[in-house]
This record gives C-alpha cells, structure tokens and sequence, in this order.
C-alpha cells in the first residue's frame, strides 16, 4: 500500500465535547458502519464507558475515504483514552498517529484534560486540528473558542471546522481537512521490523491481541517475533486491521500501517504498552523510545461483603486483569474486614471503573478501603521502605522520615470560582503556583499537592464548589518530606484496621472528626452504648456515641401474625449476616463506603 | 390433648381506622348471612372430636353481626365440637352497641368483651378516626357491668402524636376508675398499605426514645392500677388474662374461620385468603408453614411472656442461651431467674434483636 494514501489519526476531547459521536459520524461517513447497524457511540463498547461518556481502553479502526481529489484514502483512527489516570496509554496511542483532531465544544471551551493531552500530542509531534463541535447549540460562540485555542495553544484556529457531531453538520469538512493536514506515515517496508505496541486485549478464544503501529519493516502471518522490553518470542497467527466490528486477517502489515497482531500470547502481561515489536530472527537496532512499565499510584483494600465471594472476587480480578496490565493486586486480610485484595490502580478514576466493573459485570458485593498512596519512609536503621497500607506503617519511634508523592495539578474553571479552588486548595494542603488567564472569564490555576489529599474526595469537592465548571488534571512530580501520622479509629475500644489511614498531622484532628461524625450517621444502634474513637497512637484526638438502642419490637402478636413475624426476623437476620462484626458491634458495609466521602 | 382456641375473623367495620391492616370491607345484610353460612359450613366440616376451651370473635367489628348470626354460629360450635368452659370473647366498637345488644350478648354465651377504647381523650380518638368519643364509650362499659360481664378488656393505643406521659396517665386512670379486668396497650405502628402510612403522619410521630419512655412509664403506671404485666403489651387483673390468646404464645393450637385467618393445627400452620367473596364461594386454605412450634417459635413467642422461657426445654441451645443471657442480665435487658430467662420491659422493647440473638 502507498503510505502516502494514510493517515493515522486520533481525536481528543474533554468529556462530553463529543469524542464518540464524531467518531461515529466518521464511520458513517465512510461507509465502515451501514447506517442502520449504528449504536450510539460505537467505539465504546463497555458499558461504563458509554455511561460516563469516557473511553477507558483505546481501539483503532480502519476507514476507507474517497477525497474530493478523487483518490482513495485509508484513515485509521485511534480512538484514546481521555482521562489522566491514563495518560501513559494516551501517550502511547498518540505515538503511533500522525495527527490528532483536537475536538472543543463551542459554548464551553477548553478544559483541563483537553490542555494537557493537546499538549501530550504537541510533543510527540502530531499536526493538531482543531474542530469546533455542538455549533447548533444556543449558548455556541464559536468565534471565541477559535480565539481561546490560539491564545491557549497558540495554533492556528480560525478556518477550523465549524461542525455538529449529533446533527451531522459540516463533517465532511473534517475529512477532508485530515486529507490535506494530517502528513502520510514515513518508514521503510524493507528495514527491520519496528512496531509500537499501543494497546492490547485479551481474546478467549485468540489469547492477546495487540495493537500495533508499524513504524519500520513488515509483519507477515509465520513471523516470529520479538517484543523487545519483556524479552517474549510468539509466532504470528494473524496480522490485519480492524473495521467497526470485526477483526480482518491481512496476513501482512507494512511500515505506515496500523492494525493487529494475534500471535497465541497467553498473558497480557507479556504485551506491556509502549513496547517494541520486532523480528526474533533479524532483530532492529534499538526498540522505540518511551517505553516504561506503568506502576499504580493508589491503593485500595477491596474485600467482599460476603466473605464466601473470596474466591469469586480472585477469578474476577485475575479476568479483569487479563485485560488491564496496570491493575496490580494481592491477597491481603483485615481483622474488620477479613481476606481481600490489595489492589493497586494508576488513580482514582481507574479505581472506580475497576469497582464498577467488579459489582457489575461480576455481581460481586464489595467493601473497599480509603485509597492510599505509596509513602516513602526512612527509618532511623537506615532502610527506606514504601508503605501502600496504613497498617503496615512502622511505630513513629521508628522512624526517621516519611515522604509522600505530590503532584502537579492544574484546575481550569470561570474565574468566578477562583476563591473557591483557592479555599480547597489550601484545605489540601496545596502550595499556590500560578495563576493564568485564558480569557476574561476562564482561568487556569497551578498548585501543587500531595497526591494523598487527592486521591481522597478531592474531585468530588471541587466540582460542588464549582458548579461541576471545574476541570482538573495531574500528574505526579515526586516525593516530599512531609509531617505524617497514622490515625486510628477505634469501635467500642478497640481498632478497626480497615479504617486507619496516613494524614498530615495538621489535618488528623479534622479528619479524625469527621470519620468519627460520619461513622456515627452510619452505624445502627445496638443494644448497648458504642463509642466511636479517633486516635493517634494512644491519644484519643476525636470522639462521638452512638445511644443503645431502645426501641425494636413487635407490638401486637397473635395467630395472623407468627409467620409473618417470623419472616421478619429471618429478614433481620439476613440483614445481620450482612454486617461486619467487629467486636460486639455490627457494622454496616455502608458504613466503611461512607467515610470514603468526607467532603459536603 | 390440650383444648384448642377456635378464631372467628368478622370481616365487617362500619368505617375503616386510618391504622388499621387488618382485613376488613363494608357491612351489609345479604354478605353477612353469605358469611355466616360459610363460617357455619366449616364449623360443620371441623374434625369431629376437637375440643376447645376458647372462642374469640375478631375483626373487623364483630359487633356489627347481628345477634342472631352470632347466635346461629356459637349453636353450631357447641353441635360440632366439645366446647369445656369456654372463654368467649368478642371485639366491640362502642358505637355498634345498645344495653339491649349486649343484654343479648350475655344470653347467646360470650362472656368476655374486649373494648377498642385506644385513648380517653377525644382529639387522639379523632386522629385515629375512631367514631366513638371516650364519654360514649365510658357509658358503654358501665352498662356492660351492670348487665353483668365481669370480664372486660380495653384496648389502648401509646405513640400518638403530640402525647406525654400525662396524656397517657389520664388515659390508663380513668380506664382503671371502671375496674375493667384488662388492658391491651400497643405501641402504634405504621403499616405499610395503611392511610397513616404517609409523612404528615410520620413526622409528627414521637421518636423511638420518646416512645420508649412513654411505654416505660405506662408499664410502671398499670402496674400501680394493679394491672400485671403478662405480655409485651398485656396487662390484666390476676386470673384474667385472656386465655385465647395465651395460645398463641404458648404455642398450642387455634384453628381460625373467616376471611384471613389464621390457623395452627396437627402441625401446620394455614390461613384463608382475605377475601369475603372467595371465603363464601370455597373452602380453600392456604399452608404458610409446615413445621411450626420448633425452637425458635417457641423462643420467639415464649419470650413475649412476663414468665419468659425455660432453658430446660431447649437442651441443644442451653450452653448459648445461657450466655447471650447473661450479657442481656448486664445491660438490664433481661433476668436469669430458676432457669428462666425473662425480659424486662426494657428488653421487651428491643425483643426483636434480643430473639434474633437467641435464634
């Protein structure tokens, strides 16, 4: 195939500035999906994925597009993911196109995450278009956010496409732009093989299919091949493209091409992204730069509220992470909580969707833990150790410094809410570093925080002080000394270790009381008085009650009544049986939820 | 054999309380022969050799029966089973009554008058949507005495909105000024398909600590009176406690008639679907439980009982009752007495999580 008849290419967007839909229109537009066949947002195909409106794992899909200069063109689209705790594959996927389409909606403008994946491509080189989306919107002014995009970005926006991705206004204007713009890959089909792994999956019945850019040589069905990272051979099974639903054997790709890859690959651990494909037999000179192994920022304790799910909630895991090479987990046990897993994500949004997608696609009850990040902790014999969970942190006698991860964060919202983003920001601990405007009414604001007071509840604060107007993004700058305790809560006297957590010392007394309030809101009555304790060490910092319970009966009894009755003790019994017993006191699975959100 | 108690469910009331789930639809001649002759063919279709000791005419409002219905079905009783010393009770609302009725009353056998009084004073009668006020009801009784029953129940209901302790008082006092022999206290409940089921109601509901005092402080205010506790809410002279409905908790066999009742005999529980209509035109019963009176029944109902249970007759739960008992014992919630284990009024007031404990 000539390489000058592709182009590779992908789109990037905030949330709901309409990634998926113009996708879709795409696809129409080229005739790869039949009108009728369409599903709403067809790149997405988890379920979450469709209701967040978010795409988690990235997909490509190969459109034929004739041009009004009459040729036929071969477009692939890289669809990547959008949100930060993915940056690593959104930089992997923007590695193997040419050009990204920068999607802005027209009455909101640019957002945070928009900012730092154009910026992401603008490193790596892409030729970004910028398009303007939901114009037949009443609120659009389209004329000022082709003025932010130059002001902001500095890249040139006025002829930028004025479109409706849901109306199907002005989408041929795109393609045609991605014609004219988007350079044709280079490489040569004849040097070694040099391909980019930029996303993979695990199929049932064809094992790891990795998704490949090919930047040097050719692939054919036969091959061996080498992935240079993990050291791994397999022999290709198959080599082709994706359309919008199946997987089209080739049996070769050639330098310029992008496709997939099915070569028996048993683990997905064997296809880490960002890797290099290469031939076992005659090998290239050195593998593709920027490859690194993804590690999790944020840990969390996931256990089943039904402690019989155990071995359920391992298969499904270990399925998940056939899928997904940066979830990290192992078995741990809590005396509150009993086994479970220590699982590691790379942020909070990963967190989340692996929790959904356990209690959804799994059917499994789950109780997690306050996420925590991974402190550094220097001890006074001189060893370093990293700490992924408040119960293993040492005695303070101990210790000699702790550090924790802090980040860089940039929050984008109308400058209206700047002392809002001010006040939180300081709450968590932020230090102030500047402040831009993008316009008369939007600004960008720079802090930088520990990823501790983050992981927490902090987007969820920042968009009720904001009006949900805020954006947010981040990315992890290192390591800091920092005044660290371990607060502990006690039930009735004694320790719930699943409750522990690592603050900052001047925030443990808030915190403390806080945990102590809501826990309180949270755990029924039981016949005898509760208190709820919050410490650090032996010192009791914070403490609330809960009253015994007076009042369960069943007034009236007789004949009509005993089976009925009957039921409804079996009822309560049920709904004990669903408690935690810590101690003497049942603890409600909502419970442990409940102080995973302090912020209201 | 212990005599069993017979249950006749009267589904009529004149005008249906906002509270109340019971099942019940309106009065009229034709459907209360209808039902009458459906009460008398079961009667006729009774095992023969029963023997019962206690009759109770529930509802609904049994006193809207007329007399000679009550009459027709208390005669085929005696023709059908062995009837020893019967204890007949019937539920009155003191509207439905005259001195000429319940003179009638006293001649057709019932002996025992269980009175839906729920308060004396006339703005909690009007939230409850009763259609007495409490002078009708207090002439109502004294007739009743005076015509010569000597067993009379009220029923009283605690946890109304806006009540106090005074409220309370005042109702349990003039109550015990007409020396009747019983009193049936309740803490008000919200059923689900009732109309007080809504949140103008619902809000304005004393809280759970509130309502526990109150009944705390009814307890101990009946117990001055000379009421004895007997049950979580029964309250009686000595030797007037109703002995029908001791069945219930003391796990002997009751067999009920009518729409909606309930039965516990030969070792199964059943009930007939609350439907008058489907009542008179089959015979059709409805098993909800094939292994009644286990452990836990017994557990569950005994412990209702001021007597409590005894640890002898549960062998495999001993060593476990013992100790679940002993840490109530602690929290004032229940007594270890000779082997009994009863609970005290603050116990009766959590006994569903006390039971689940035990169960």
């Amino acid at each position: 195939m000539a390489n000058e008849n592709i182009r590779n290419f992908c789109i990037i967007a905030h949330i709901d500035h309409g990634k998926s839909t113009l996708a879709d229109r795409i696809l129409e537009k080229t005739y790869t999906v039949a009108q009728r066949d369409m599903e709403e947002q067809l790149l997405d195909n988890m379920d979450i994925e469709r209701e967040r409106g978010i795409t988690i794992k990235a997909r490509a899909v190969r459109l034929n597009y004739k041009a009004q200069d009459g040729n036929d063109y071969v477009f692939n689209l890289i669809d990547t993911p959008g949100h930060v705790d993915f940056n690593y594959e959104v930089s992997r996927s923007l590695a193997a196109c040419e050009g990204a389409i920068l999607v802005v909606d027209a009455s909101q403008g640019i957002e945070a995450q928009t900012l730092a994946n154009t910026y992401l491509a603008i490193e790596h080189d892409l030729e970004v278009l910028p398009v303007v989306n939901k114009i037949d919107l009443p609120s659009a002014d389209p004329e000022r956010v082709c003025e932010e995009i130059e002001s902001v970005i500095g890249i040139p926006a006025m002829d930028a496409p004025r479109i409706s991705a849901k109306a199907g206004i002005n989408i041929e204007a795109v393609l045609e732009q991605i014609v004219k713009d988007v350079p044709p890959p280079s490489g040569d089909e004849n040097k070694p093989l040099k391909a980019l792994i930029f996303d993979s999956y695990y199929d049932a019945y064809k094992g790891v299919i990795i998704y490949v850019r090919i930047k040097e040589g050719t692939v054919k069905t036969g091959d061996t091949i080498k992935l240079m990272a993990t050291g791994a051979e397999f022999t290709v099974v198959e080599a082709g493209y994706m359309d919008a639903n199946n997987h089209i054997n080739q049996g070769i790709l050639s330098a310029g091409e992008v496709g997939y890859i099915s070569a028996s690959i048993k683990s997905i651990g064997d296809t880490q992204v960002g890797d290099t494909v290469t031939h076992a037999d005659n090998p290239c000179d050195e593998a593709l730069p920027g490859y690194r192994k993804v590690n999790p920022m944020v840990y969390s304790g996931i256990y089943p509220a039904d402690g019989a799910k155990y071995e359920d909630l391992r298969e499904a895991l270990e399925k998940l992470q056939l899928n997904d090479a940066s979830l990290a987990f192992e078995p741990e046990t809590s005396i509150a909580l009993g086994f479970g897993f220590r699982c590691g994500f790379l942020g909070l949004l990963h967190m989340e969707i692996i929790q959904e997608r356990l209690e959804r696609e799994y059917n499994l009850d789950l109780i997690t833990t306050a996420p925590s990040v991974i402190y550094k902790v220097k001890l006074n014999s001189g060893e370093t150790i990293y700490i992924d969970n408040p119960t293993n942190y040492p005695d303070p006698g101990t210790i000699a410094e702790a550090e924790e991860p802090i980040v860089k964060a940039e929050v984008l919202a109308p400058s209206d809410f700047v002392g809002n983003i001010m006040e939180l920001s300081q709450e968590r601990r932020g230090v102030f570093k500047d402040m831009k405007y993008l316009d008369e009414s939007r600004v960008a604001l720079h802090y930088e925080l520990p990823l501790n007071e983050i992981v927490y509840d902090f987007f969820d604060a920042l968009k009720s002080r904001t009006k949900g107007y805020a954006s947010f993004d981040y990315e992890m700058i290192g390591y800091a000394s920092s005044k660290l305790v371990k607060l502990d809560i006690l039930l009735n006297g004694e320790i719930v270790d699943a409750l522990s957590f690592i603050v900052h010392t001047d925030r443990a007394y808030s915190r403390g009381r806080k945990m102590v309030e809501k826990l309180k809101e949270n755990i029924p009555r039981q016949l005898f008085e509760v208190p709820i304790q919050a410490a650090i060490g032996g010192k009791i910092i914070a403490r609330e009650t809960i009253k015994a319970m007076r009042k369960d009966v069943l007034a009236k009894c007789y004949g009509g009544d005993i089976t009925r009755k009957k039921k409804l003790l079996e009822k309560q019994k049920e709904g004990k049986k669903r408690m935690r017993q810590l101690g003497t006191v049942n603890v409600p699975q909502e419970a442990f939820m409940s102080v995973l959100k302090l912020d209201e | 054999m212990k005599p069993i108690g017979i249950y006749i469910h009267v589904p009529f009331c004149a005008k249906k309380c906002p509270y109340c789930d019971f099942y019940s639809c309106s009065y009229n001649l034709k459907s209360a022969e209808k039902y009458t002759d459906a009460i008398i063919r079961d009667i006729t279709n009774l095992p023969k050799d029963i023997y019962a000791d206690t009759i109770y005419f529930g509802g609904g409002t049994p006193s809207l029966l007329p007399i000679n219905m009550l009459n027709k079905i208390l005669t085929a009783l005696s023709y059908s089973c062995n009837i020893i010393n019967p204890e007949v009770t019937l539920e009155v609302n003191p509207c439905t009554v005259t001195k000429e009725k319940l003179f009638h009353y006293i001649n057709i056998g019932i002996n025992r008058l269980s009175f839906g009084i729920q308060s004396v004073h006339d703005d909690e009668l009007k939230l409850l949507g009763r259609i007495h006020t409490w002078k009708k009801a207090e002439e109502i009784i004294k007739s009743a005495q005076i015509i010569g029953f000597n067993n009379i129940s009220c029923d009283v209901i605690i946890g109304l909105p806006k009540q106090n302790v005074y409220k309370i008082k005042t109702t349990l006092n003039k109550i015990a000024e007409l020396s009747v022999q019983h009193i049936s206290a309740y803490i008000l409940k919200i059923e689900e398909n009732t109309p007080f089921n809504t949140p103008d109601i619902i809000n304005i509901l004393p809280d759970d600590d509130h309502v526990s005092d109150l009944y705390l402080f009814m307890v101990k205010e009946l117990q001055k009176l000379g009421y004895n506790q007997y049950e979580i809410s029964n309250f009686s002279k000595i030797g007037f406690e109703s002995r029908h409905n001791l069945k219930y908790w003391k796990c002997h066999d009751y067999i009920g008639l009518g729409p909606s009742a309930h039965s516990c005999f030969n070792g199964e529980r059943f009930c007939i679907s609350s439907d008058l209509n489907k009542y008179i035109n089959s015979t059709e019963k409805i098993i909800t439980d094939k292994s009644p009176y286990n452990d836990d029944e017994k557990i569950m109902l005994g412990l209702r009982l001021t007597e409590g249970i005894n640890i002898n007759n549960f062998p495999n739960k001993k060593a476990l009752l013992l100790k679940k008992a002993k840490l109530f014992q602690k929290l004032g919630l229940v007594n270890i007495e000779n082997n009994f284990i009863k609970l005290t009024p603050e116990g009766f007031l959590v006994s569903n999580s006390i039971i689940n404990e035990f169960i």
